[in-house]
């Protein structure tokens, strides 16, 4: 008994293990990449003979990076913000009430979120160019919003589900309007689904490349992604590769800081206690 | 505080399903009033309409002479206290009971003087800075009746605050909402599926089927004197015993005995166009064994099963034909649960007997009915012909109080 036990958990952890070692052995890699100095980048050696930061030095002496992370912070948060207080008010909407067209509304965003990217990047560039959007921050802003509400919507309306009603009606016996049962009550008890929301929206907006390297061309509005994409080397014949690398761990870490600060907020069984499980 | 009034309140979901049918009551100003029946038979819906969380089709509501159908909850100047508490998780106590003053802008000294004053009167002062999720049941139930109670609303309403306590709190909550009833003197009008509840709290009783008020009194007269089977069935526990029953001259023929009719019984029973259901409460058999002096007519019927709760035997007997097939019985056993309804067409009776007797299961007893106390009804309509006779001769026997089981065992008609 004690022993199946035993070789179970070894199965699990050996199991584990390797999933963990398939998702984190490449940051590894590129971690130590970052780490060498620019004469050992391509010895073929996983970790560093001599460890250096020379390519982080580098790369924060550079404009085109320290402006498109200057962006693609500003765009992220910007489009994150809008979507989910959108999101919650829609999934509120959408959870709660019973309207004509509700199920249409809901399909719709569902067929929208599965559009590929790729296939409107091209009108949009053409539109965005006609109406000044062209490299601008509003012109990153409204594609992320529009490809992340539809998952908000999703996400937060399940959220907002999961909330019983009776609380809702609580407030509203006890004086709440609307509005002020939706933001002393239902928001406040939903927020974990907001924060994964949140979450998502801003990871997509953050990791995005396709809009991204086609709506922008000036450090204006050029995000991250966009800009690793076109680092100089240090000559013409050289590799940015050691400045690719920094910059990727670089952008990283929001999206850690990011996770790890809302995951402190995503406690399960918030609502517990409201009414008798 | 102020009276309300149901006149002639429908209400019809957008499928047609009628869910309340011209519903009229009127509770007075201080009244504790009691909505009873099966489930989905309108109880909560009407409730709901008075608090104003579900539209009103049809009919008028005035609370203290105002016709508030158009007004939000809010404006009503009600408290309601949910089943399950409906408590505001990420609040505590004190923030849930003061929330309503909160969001009329009371001044912060005054709600603090008002949640301590009602934590006080429901002994939650303790807890008052812990969360609902830290809470027991009881606790949290006491929360939810808080939460009502410190507003000082001219009406609560109540919809089955006690149905998610274990037995035992239950019946100890129960005494707790009468006595803060008294106590405070409000309107209040409570909903319950459990005619034990019913009985026990109200000033009156309103029993409820299918959207349709069936009817409304206090409680020893509903128990005495219901208007149709259905009342009959539903109010008592364990549950009124039916038989089909012929007329034949002045007497009155049941399938294990015949029973002597009194004059006006039998001018009402004459009166019926169909079959008749007599209704027998358990208690109006006796042991003639115990009881020496009773009288009343004896009759010799099998024993099934004996179940002894101390202070008094129920036993289960075999009754000589099948049950009544009356259809409002056969949807009475439709709506509570067939096994619910003990002669609803198996062929057992239950008889209340005091602890003396020595009846046994699987052996013949001599147990005796005391004839003044049948119920006659119409099988077709369920209406009870007799409604203008006088209190069962029992007397004291068909009190409220001992139409509940000791020690709140499950009763019989209780619905899930």
């Amino acid at each position: 008994m004690s022993q199946s036990r035993g070789s179970r958990i070894a199965g699990w952890g050996t199991a584990n293990s390797l999933v963990i070692l398939f998702a984190l052995f490449p940051v590894f890699w590129i971690a130590m990449l970052s780490l060498k100095s620019p004469s050992t980048i391509s010895d073929g050696r996983l970790i560093p003979s001599s460890w250096s930061t020379e390519n982080y030095k580098q790369i924060f002496k550079q404009a085109i990076f320290t402006d498109a992370l200057r962006n693609s912070l500003g765009i992220a948060l910007i489009a994150t913000l809008i979507a989910v207080v959108l999101a919650a008010m829609a999934a509120y909407a959408i959870a709660r009430l019973d309207f004509p067209g509700k199920t249409l509304i809901l399909s719709m965003a569902l067929a929208i979120a599965m559009f590929p990217p790729i296939s409107i990047v091209g009108p949009l560039y053409n539109m965005w160019r006609n109406l000044g959007l062209f490299d601008t921050w509003p012109g990153l802003i409204i594609p992320y919003m529009t490809f992340t509400l539809p998952l908000a919507i999703y996400v937060l309306s399940a959220f907002f589900r999961e909330i019983p009603w009776e609380l809702e009606q609580a407030a509203q016996i006890d004086g709440a309007t609307p509005w002020q049962a939706f933001t002393k009550v239902i928001a406040p008890l939903a927020a974990p689904g907001v924060f994964t929301t949140a979450i998502l929206v801003f990871i997509f907006a953050w990791n995005d490349f396709v809009f991204a390297v086609s709506l922008t061309s000036t450090s204006a509005a050029q995000t991250v992604p966009a800009a690793i994409s076109q680092f100089p080397g240090a000559s013409q014949f050289q590799q940015p590769t050691g400045s690719i690398a920094a910059a990727a761990v670089v952008v990283t870490v929001p999206i850690i800081i990011m996770v790890l600060f809302f995951q402190r907020r995503i406690v399960a069984g918030l609502t517990a206690g409201a009414v008798k499980g | 505080m102020s009276d309300i009034k149901l006149i002639d309140i429908t209400k019809r979901y957008p499928d047609g399903f009628e869910a309340v049918k011209h519903f009229n009551l009127e509770i007075a100003d201080g009244e504790f009033v009691i909505l009873v029946g099966p489930s989905g038979c309108g109880k909560s819906t009407a409730l709901r309409m008075i608090a104003g969380l579900e539209d009103i089709t049809d009919g008028e509501l005035r609370i203290g002479e105002e016709v508030v159908n158009e007004r939000a909850p809010k404006d009503r100047d009600i408290a309601m206290v949910f089943q399950n508490y409906a408590l505001y998780p990420h609040m505590t106590v004190r923030e849930n009971m003061g929330f309503a003053l909160k969001l009329a802008k009371v001044p912060q000294e005054e709600i603090d003087r008002k949640v301590t004053e009602a934590a006080k009167v429901l002994d939650l002062e303790q807890h008052l800075d812990r969360k609902p999720a830290n809470l027991s049941g009881g606790q949290r139930q006491r929360v939810a009746m808080g939460r009502a109670i410190v507003r000082d609303p001219s009406a609560f309403l109540m919809d089955e605050p006690l149905s998610n306590l274990d037995a035992k709190l239950r019946v100890q909550m129960r005494a707790e909402v009468s006595r803060l009833q008294h106590r405070l003197g409000t309107t209040t009008v409570y909903v319950t599926h459990d005619q034990t509840e019913a009985m026990t709290l109200g000033d009156r009783v309103a029993v409820m089927r299918a959207g349709v008020l069936q009817q409304v009194d206090v409680p020893n007269e509903l128990y005495n004197n219901p208007v149709n089977i259905f009342v009959a069935g539903f109010i008592g526990s364990p549950s009124m015993n039916f038989f089909p029953a012929t007329v034949e001259g002045d007497r009155l023929k049941l399938p294990f005995a015949e029973v002597p009719l009194s004059p006006e019984l039998r001018q009402a029973a004459g009166s019926a166009d169909g079959a008749l259901i007599a209704g027998v409460r358990p208690e109006q058999f006796y042991d003639p064994a115990v009881e020496t002096g009773a009288s009343g007519t004896e009759f010799e019927v099998p024993v099934e099963l004996v179940e002894s709760l101390g202070a008094e035997v129920y036993v289960h007997f075999a009754i000589g034909s099948g049950g009544p097939q009356s259809e409002e019985l056969a949807e009475l056993a439709k709506d509570s649960g067939a096994a619910d309804v003990p002669s609803a067409g198996e062929g057992v009776a239950v008889a209340r007997l005091e602890p003396g007797t020595r009846a046994k299961a699987g052996q013949r007893a001599r147990l005796g009915i005391h004839p003044e106390s049948i119920h006659i009804f119409d099988a077709r309509s369920g209406r009870n012909l007799a409604m203008a006779k006088t209190p069962a001769a029992t007397g004291s026997d068909g009190g409220a109080g001992d139409a509940e089981p000791v020690g709140d065992q499950p009763s019989s008609t209780r619905l899930s």
